[in-house]
């Protein structure tokens, strides 16, 4: 196990600061950083170095807690603890701010572009998911406010291929949205979680989603459409969400993040013990009631807490960390023989 | 984090007007290993207590040792392991102050300690009306992050972590 993550690089990318989030662009040729600085970097590969294209300093007034790319590319959304987003438009290696957003009452804590490109979420602690909608003119528009959380939001992802938001919140529940009749609705709250729910990701498939949270656990929930064989109760026309796996035992702090890649299908997780694991469904085990197993530990994967993993969207196998201690690593995975 | 308007004193009128005191503890003595500058010194629960018994209690002219809130032997130190627990006990079961105080207990902690700690800061068990919202809003440190970049609020931290004049 313990060659199956292998260190290609270390870098200082927000130095004495915290660095508290990456993002791949959809190519997998460039990702982007941001932290306690106020900053977001921009890197790409040079030779077998990693090199910082741009610097995107002037946005925010606070930390920068999460970032992302639209589906095509060219935008880059950050959200921050000053309550606004701002959206970037990339014109080469340079990037302007060309809207910012602005209604949540206090920390903005994630944003997330639907596929389509033509939505996008944000989430605060003040409780609310908004949904704005995009328009050619890059106008944005609130559409709808979402207040089914009991606390802070802390993060938002969108279904690899459907327009369905999932949200996970310091009220340790995620809860589930779809538009209905031009307004959305929360129809599924998925409980379980002890803790904090501090991250999301779907599978490949958009058919399972995971779970992460303070209470040192992964949830793997999966759905279930109306009629399903397996008989699990729907109400309506809504599917129901069923976690149907528990990672427990693993983790020895709050797991930060969770990140499932969509090449290979290993899970990745980032933890406050300072710790990369990564974890891979038995394939023999009953897509029901799977199991999974730690393919890969990495106890000091960094010197600080771990707060992102994130996996390549193009090169399987090819991981980003980053941590607390304000560096960003890159890593090598490679599944075991045995499994 | 921490309510609006939670500033000291409430408007002159004190929560807990007339709390009890308590005799503070005596100088740690020097040892001989600890002056020798070739003995690596290990960081031990006396230590962490001397860091935070100074700490200004935010509504009384006293430290947070002279209130009781820290004691020493509810802070547990394994340099090893590099973690770091310390509980506090808040004068009444409903201090509002509770979540400050372990604000400051923390950023002390974070501010002394090598960053290797892991550092939880907890109510004592059964000492206080909302132990569990205080304990997961101190564990949370996306909050923690946030307040600490709130101004009015890290002036009130820096009082009570400044030296008594």
């Amino acid at each position: 196990m313990k060659d199956s993550l292998v260190l290609l690089a270390r870098v200082p990318a927000h130095p004495d600061s915290r660095c508290w989030f990456l993002a791949w662009n959809p190519a997998g040729t460039l990702l982007a950083s941001c932290g306690g600085d106020r900053s977001i970097r921009i890197w790409g590969k040079e030779g077998d170095g990693w090199v910082c294209k741009s610097v995107l300093a002037e946005g925010h007034q606070r930390t920068v807690r999460k970032v992302a790319w639209s589906p095509c590319g060219n935008y880059l959304a950050s959200a921050s603890f000053d309550a606004t987003t701002c959206i970037w438009k990339k014109n080469k290696d340079d990037f302007e701010c060309v809207t910012t957003l602005e209604g949540h009452e206090n920390e903005v804590k994630s944003v997330a572009w639907a596929p389509s490109g033509s939505l996008l979420a944000t989430c605060s602690r003040d409780k609310s998911v908004w949904v704005w909608e995009v328009d050619e003119e890059d106008e944005y528009e609130c559409v709808s406010v979402l207040n089914s959380h009991t606390q802070d939001v802390k993060h938002v992802i969108w279904h690899p291929n459907q327009e369905l938001l999932a949200s996970a919140s310091y009220d340790d529940t995620v809860k589930l949205y779809r538009e209905e009749e031009d307004d959305w609705v929360c129809f599924a709250t998925l409980e379980g979680h002890e803790s904090t729910v501090w991250s999301l990701s779907f599978d490949p498939s958009g058919q399972r989603l995971a779970s992460c949270s303070d209470d040192r656990t992964v949830r793997i929930w999966r759905q279930y459409l109306p009629g399903n064989e397996q008989g699990v109760a729907c109400s309506g026309s809504d599917p129901t969400w069923k976690c149907i796996c528990t990672l427990s035992g693993f983790h020895s702090r709050t797991v930060y993040d969770v990140s499932w890649c969509h090449l290979t299908g290993a899970l990745a997780t980032a933890c406050g013990d300072d710790a990369i694991r990564v974890f891979e469904e038995d394939p023999s085990s009953d897509p029901q009631q799977p199991s999974f197993s730690l393919t890969a530990h990495l106890p000091q994967a960094h010197s600080q807490d771990v707060n992102c993993v994130a996996w390549n969207p193009k090169e399987p196998g090819l991981l980003a960390s980053c941590s607390d201690d304000g560096e960003m690593a890159f890593w090598k995975y490679q599944q075991p023989e045995s499994l | 984090m921490v309510g609006a308007g939670g500033g000291a004193g409430l408007g002159g009128l004190l929560e807990n007007a007339n709390p009890l005191i308590y005799q503070r503890s005596g100088e740690r003595p020097v040892t001989a290993g600890e002056e020798d500058d070739q003995v690596p010194d290990s960081i031990d629960d006396r230590e962490i207590f001397d860091l935070i018994r100074s700490i200004n209690d935010p509504e009384h002219p006293l430290t947070l040792e002279e209130l009781n809130v820290v004691e020493q032997v509810r802070v547990k130190v394994n340099d090893k392991e590099s973690t770091v627990a310390v509980e506090f006990t808040p004068t009444i079961p409903h201090c509002s102050m509770a979540t400050l105080i372990g604000l400051s207990i923390k950023v002390k902690l974070i501010r002394s300690l090598p960053e290797r700690f892991k550092m939880d800061v907890h109510i004592t068990p059964g000492t206080h009306a909302s132990e569990h919202a205080v304990n997961k809003q101190l564990a949370d440190k996306e909050r923690v992050a946030a307040a600490l970049e709130n101004s009015h609020l890290l002036e009130v931290v820096n009082q009570c972590l400044s030296a008594r004049s």
